[in-house]
């Protein structure tokens, strides 16, 4: 166990060193192989028409038939669209909301408090999204709180969820509501890191409290911003496929369709498998080109990134 | 003891201490005596609202859901039901908790998430121990094969395809398998390894203990804390989970209970495909209950195991 390891070592001499070691890695190995790159491979039905019941990878080539059919479809067009609004919308609120929960949290004196604060806030994040469509539809619900609150104000109640205007709004409240609280335990881990003598050092240069979280703070958890927003980019494309597939209907489609959503109903509701499959690579790598291109800024721009 | 920052190169050994979850209600030290200035003050009050409101907000759809629950109909649709029920009653909970295909459904949900997570603990555990060992050769090349699929997936068509072809379709397998392995909970449990000290993998090597004897009978008894937090990752996802089983079951005796749920708020909705008329009619009530009690065995556990979830999200944090 104590060899040091040596870069030239050849493969069968690793083998039989540490062969016991290497078939704890046979069933994960072909798990991945048969579970993640197979399906990766399957991808290739967007070029070759694929026949139910035939081959998984498809009869015969069809080129880019697939793509151009997709690139003429006005539909997809609009999920296109709605993803990048969706996703951007996500980036712009949900991103930077946990940041913000987690300097105010930082600022309370009260641990009892504090602690209160966090364990309600982190709950949502465990609730399956089947539970927070409910929660949704119940609150927007016309007999709902929220058209309770409308009333008070003097609005006459609306049916939010019929209502494509509404979609976006609705959708982003409740992944804020979901998602930010559990967003804050990375932020508050890197703000214990931070070394007091920096504050130290800034209130005597003079610093208020706020210069102190602008000068000290946020170059403190600056890294750790960087990498959960790549992260985040990766999933730009997916956005919440689950949980708008849960709240979206023909009504709200207008906004709320996305390339996912878009996806399941071509390929499963429609059954035109090829087709699906196309938007799909589509989407997929324009996922890996934004994760790719955002880590190679970001590594050469702020110094930290994924890998 | 410095906490490892949440991006960090754990090669380098100077912060690679030992994970050691630091506990986040801990308010920052006062370094200082200097009293706060009045717009200090100010900010201290608006920010203990603001967080109030933000912890009513969060909780306020669970106590209005558990009001819902006990209410009557006729006061659900008239609007007044918040936090408190009104025309209190138990029927409804007692209709759903009559029902055979709840009861079915919800130990469907058991027996997935059972299944599900000793199936994807043996994976990630073993593999996460291979790719631990630094001086493997290959592992550069795992790590890697791991790690890109997080960010390139086959896709929804072509995974279902596969299912189907493998025969998974209405069998608990096309649940468990296909999310058997969580990257990013592998690389939690490979982080953990790496920081597993050499000394005892060494001592009982000396022993006469091979790689599985070590595993088994000295890593894993050692890393309770870190198994305890996986498998509530995993079991949380699993007994969540309903798309897989909506996608890939027919048969309603074979659903999660999840999928129980959705088909009633779908139907009480109007949101779902194909939908009966007898559907459009489950009452707010009934909704109500389902989701309490879907949700119900996840609100009393969370108090309890919170600290091993937010120590794993840090554990994950440090860099693979």
């Amino acid at each position: 166990m104590a060899t040091e390891l040596r870069g030239n070592e050849t493969w069968g001499l690793a083998l039989r060193k540490h062969w016991r070691l290497y078939t704890f890695a046979i069933l994960p190995i072909a798990w991945f192989l048969v579970f993640r790159y197979l399906p990766m491979a399957g991808n290739v039905i967007a070029f070759r028409r694929f026949r139910p019941g035939g081959s998984i990878f498809g009869e015969e080539w069809v080129g880019l038939y697939y793509i151009e059919r997709f690139i003429q479809d006005q539909a997809f067009w609009q999920a296109f669209q709605n993803t990048v609004i969706i996703g951007g919308l996500t980036l712009l609120i949900v991103f930077p909301l946990p940041i913000i929960l987690a300097l105010l949290l930082n600022e309370l004196r009260s641990r009892l408090f504090k602690r209160f604060v966090q364990t309600v806030s982190y709950l949502p994040h465990f609730m399956s999204i089947v539970i927070v469509a409910g929660f949704v539809f119940e609150l927007t619900a016309l007999d709902g709180t929220v058209n309770r609150l409308v009333e008070l104000f003097g609005g006459d109640p609306i049916s939010f969820m019929q209502q494509a205007d509404w979609f976006r709004t609705i959708y982003i409240s409740s992944e804020v509501w979901q998602t930010v609280g559990w967003g804050t335990i990375l932020y508050l881990a890197t703000l214990t890191t931070i070394d007091s003598q920096l504050y130290e050092a800034a209130r005597i240069d003079g610093a208020n409290r706020w210069q102190q979280t602008w000068h000290v703070t946020l170059p403190g958890i600056r890294p750790t911003m960087v990498v959960l927003l790549i992260l985040n980019i990766g999933q730009f494309m997916q956005v919440g496929f689950e949980k708008i597939f849960l709240l979206y209907n023909t009504l709200t489609q207008p906004t709320a369709d996305v390339l996912s959503t878009y996806i399941y109903r071509v390929g499963l509701t429609s059954g035109q498998l090829s087709y699906a499959t196309a938007i799909g690579l589509f989407e997929a790598v324009i996922g890996l080109v934004l994760v790719f291109s955002a880590n190679a800024i970001s590594r050469r721009v702020t110094g930290s990134s994924l890998w | 003891m410095v906490n490892p920052a949440p991006v960090v190169d754990p090669a380098d050994p100077a912060v690679n201490p030992a994970p050691k979850t630091p506990d986040l209600s801990r308010p920052l030290p006062q370094t200082t005596t200097i009293k706060d200035t009045p717009g200090y003050t100010v900010f201290r009050w608006v920010n203990g609202v603001v967080l109030v409101l933000v912890a009513a907000v969060t909780l306020y759809p669970f106590l209005n859901l558990a009001a819902r629950a006990f209410s009557s109909e006729a006061a659900i649709s008239s609007g007044n039901v918040t936090v408190w029920p009104i025309g209190f009653n138990t029927t409804t909970l007692m209709s759903v908790l009559t029902q055979e295909l709840f009861w079915r459904n919800y130990l469907n949900t058991v027996v997935y998430t059972v299944v599900g997570t000793v199936i994807a603990m043996a994976l990630t555990t073993t593999f996460a121990y291979v790719l631990s060992k630094k001086y493997l050769k290959g592992r550069m090349l795992l790590i890697g094969f791991a790690v890109f699929t997080m960010f390139f997936t086959g896709g929804l068509i072509p995974n279902y395809i596969l299912v189907s072809e493998l025969g998974f379709k209405n069998t608990i397998w096309a649940i468990v398998v296909p999310q058997a392995i969580n990257v990013f909970n592998l690389l939690v449990m490979k982080s953990f390894f790496e920081n597993f000290p050499t000394e005892l993998e060494e001592a009982a090597a000396i022993d006469g203990l091979t790689t599985y004897g070590i595993f088994f009978r000295v890593v894993l008894p050692l890393s309770k804390a870190v198994l305890a937090t996986m498998v509530l990752f995993y079991a949380v996802w699993f007994w969540n989970s309903w798309f897989p089983a909506f996608l890939y079951m027919d048969d309603p005796h074979l659903y999660p209970v999840t999928v129980f749920l959705r088909n009633i708020i779908a139907g009480a909705t109007g949101t779902g495909e194909g939908l009966s008329d007898i559907a459009v009619q489950v009452g707010a009530n009934v909704k109500a209950v389902t989701m309490l009690l879907t949700a119900l065995p996840i609100v009393c556990l969370y108090p309890f195991v919170q600290k091993y979830f937010v120590s794993g999200v840090m554990l994950g944090s440090v860099k693979g």
